[in-house]
């Protein structure tokens, strides 16, 4: 196959996510619903509860429905992340994943593709979430929507990536309901997207390095300081550290010689 | 059993696959030639299923060699793959997309443009009667006509090796006999070598390739004339209820 060849498959592997992510209304909406109710209810409630000091990158006092929306941010691409590898295994999916094995192309490369779908889609996402955000009084600087760009899509990548291992490692997880229970609200409670972390470590110190050390804390903090324009490097070496981790668990997953094909199949 | 060469479609030596202790596969051994119809007799549970998936590289056997046209599928599985073309069991379209976005997106599968396979579409849906169907979503056909589509995207990057498993499973009769003689067509008229796996027996015709699989072991091979003389039966039902309960015996 040539370098062509290779760039073909890449772009039809994302358009097909693209398609399907616009032909599945309900997905679209509710992608984008769900970070709104969070931000219409969620911040409104606690708009005059919790006020947030000047801590980085804020340079004064922010009300919580702007603190809160990066954390909505990386919350979308989590979603994302957990459905477009998940959906792979669930409702009789695993046929089409089986048609995306079956193209005669190394296995990490198409999973690679089936990951920077994800990630297109789920940029897409979070750029229409800021769209709305900005009638919400969300409103960083012009250039904060470009220097986010990056940091979106390193965190799509590991997040994408985290997706992919857990199809291929955990046979358990029968539905979105256990995915949800047990991966998307302890990591999102867990992380920094909710309350600032030096709130948590008065609280409870071992909490708080359990926060620490949760990749998505530091996607949600990546976008953070990204969309104010500034650089966060521990979190961008966190998340590219645990975005080569996931991909590489994920490559050994899905290799034809162990993981998780042979010991689903035979589980049937 | 045919021999091994080296160019031949599909061959298949000593495949033996265990899931744990649970052994799937025993020393399983076949051929496809080019233009033969090769159907894989077998019942529920028998192993076509993992027979298939090891031939598609879903995952690899514990022992034995899987060769498409003298590539290796450990060795070499890009150059095997690409001569394949796959109908699986499960429905694999995406029903939101449309006919020939699912085929577009094969395509890119495949490497291949839209520009450069947009004849082909319009070719191998014309050959399953769903030429008018192009721009609907999946989910509008019936799921005789969803098989169709799998057919002519399976066909659509020109493989010369066509693995079906269990393709007839839910349709109903008229359109189980439209794709049984139009894979059978292909045969003729490509030269594609074909291994259609199903537990009903009277898919397999009086010029069909038969390989009878039952637990995990291939009971008997060859033509149809040939089982019977080996059975000594006068149906290929008959020699299948003999061939499977000798085997069960066996066991």
């Amino acid at each position: 196959m040539s370098p062509a060849q290779y760039a073909l498959c890449l772009n039809g592997v994302v358009r097909r996510e693209a398609l399907r992510w616009l032909g599945q209304r309900g997905r679209f909406v509710s992608a984008l619903v769900r970070p709104l109710v969070w931000l219409a209810i969620f911040a409104a409630g606690f708009h005059f509860v919790l006020g947030v000091s000047i801590i980085p990158p804020y340079e004064t006092y922010v009300p919580y429905e702007v603190y809160i929306a990066p954390g909505l941010l990386a919350m979308i691409q989590l979603f994302n992340g957990m459905q477009s590898s998940l959906s792979m295994v669930y409702d009789r999916e695993m046929g089409s994943m089986r048609s995306l094995m079956i193209a005669p192309f190394p296995r990490w490369f198409l999973l690679l593709a089936k990951l920077l779908a994800g990630v297109a889609v789920s940029v897409v996402q979070a750029y229409i979430f800021l769209v709305i955000a900005w009638f919400w009084d969300i409103t960083p600087p012009y250039a904060g929507y470009i220097f986010v760009l990056p940091a979106l899509v390193l965190g799509g990548l590991m997040l994408g990536a985290l997706g992919l291992v857990l199809s291929s490692f955990i046979k358990q997880l029968e539905n979105f309901a256990g995915v949800m229970n047990f991966v998307i609200f302890p990591m999102f409670f867990t992380s920094s997207a909710l309350y600032p972390l030096w709130r948590v470590q008065e609280a409870n110190q071992t909490l708080y390095w359990i926060c620490q050390a949760n990749p998505f804390t530091h996607a949600t903090e990546l976008i953070r300081f990204a969309l104010y324009g500034e650089f966060n490097a521990v979190s961008a070496a966190v998340v590219a550290g645990y975005t080569l981790v996931f991909m590489a668990l994920a490559v050994l997953g899905y290799d034809p010689g162990r993981g998780l094909l042979a010991r689903r199949a035979g589980a049937e | 059993m045919p021999p091994a060469g080296e160019a031949m479609p599909l061959s298949v030596e000593g495949l033996s696959h265990a899931f744990g202790a649970r052994k799937v596969l025993d020393g399983v051994g076949l051929g496809v030639g080019r233009g033969d119809f090769t159907v894989l007799l077998g019942l529920n549970g028998a192993g076509k299923s993992t027979l298939f998936a090891l031939i598609t590289r879903l995952y690899h056997s514990n022992s034995g060699r899987i060769v498409v046209f003298g590539h290796d599928i450990r060795a070499e599985p890009q150059a095997a793959l690409a001569r394949m073309g796959v109908v699986f069991q499960q429905p694999t379209l995406d029903l939101d997309l449309t006919v020939e976005q699912n085929l577009y997106y094969h395509a890119a599968l495949h490497g291949i443009s839209q520009r450069a396979v947009r004849a082909r579409v319009g070719a191998e849906l014309a050959r399953v009667n769903l030429a008018d169907r192009r721009r609907d979503k999946v989910r509008q056909l019936s799921g005789g006509q969803r098989r169709r589509v799998e057919l002519a995207r399976a066909l659509l990057h020109e493989p010369s090796l066509l693995l079906l498993d269990e393709p007839t499973v839910g349709l109903d009769i008229e359109s189980r006999q439209f794709l049984l003689e139009h894979v059978r067509l292909l045969c003729r008229e490509r030269g594609l070598g074909v291994l259609w796996a199903t537990h009903l027996i009277d898919e397999a015709g009086a010029e069909a390739k038969v390989v009878v699989l039952h637990r995990g072991r291939v009971l008997a091979a060859g033509d149809v004339p040939a089982i019977l003389a080996q059975t000594g039966a006068e149906t290929l039902k008959s020699a299948f209820d003999r061939l499977t309960r000798a085997g069960s015996e066996a066991a």
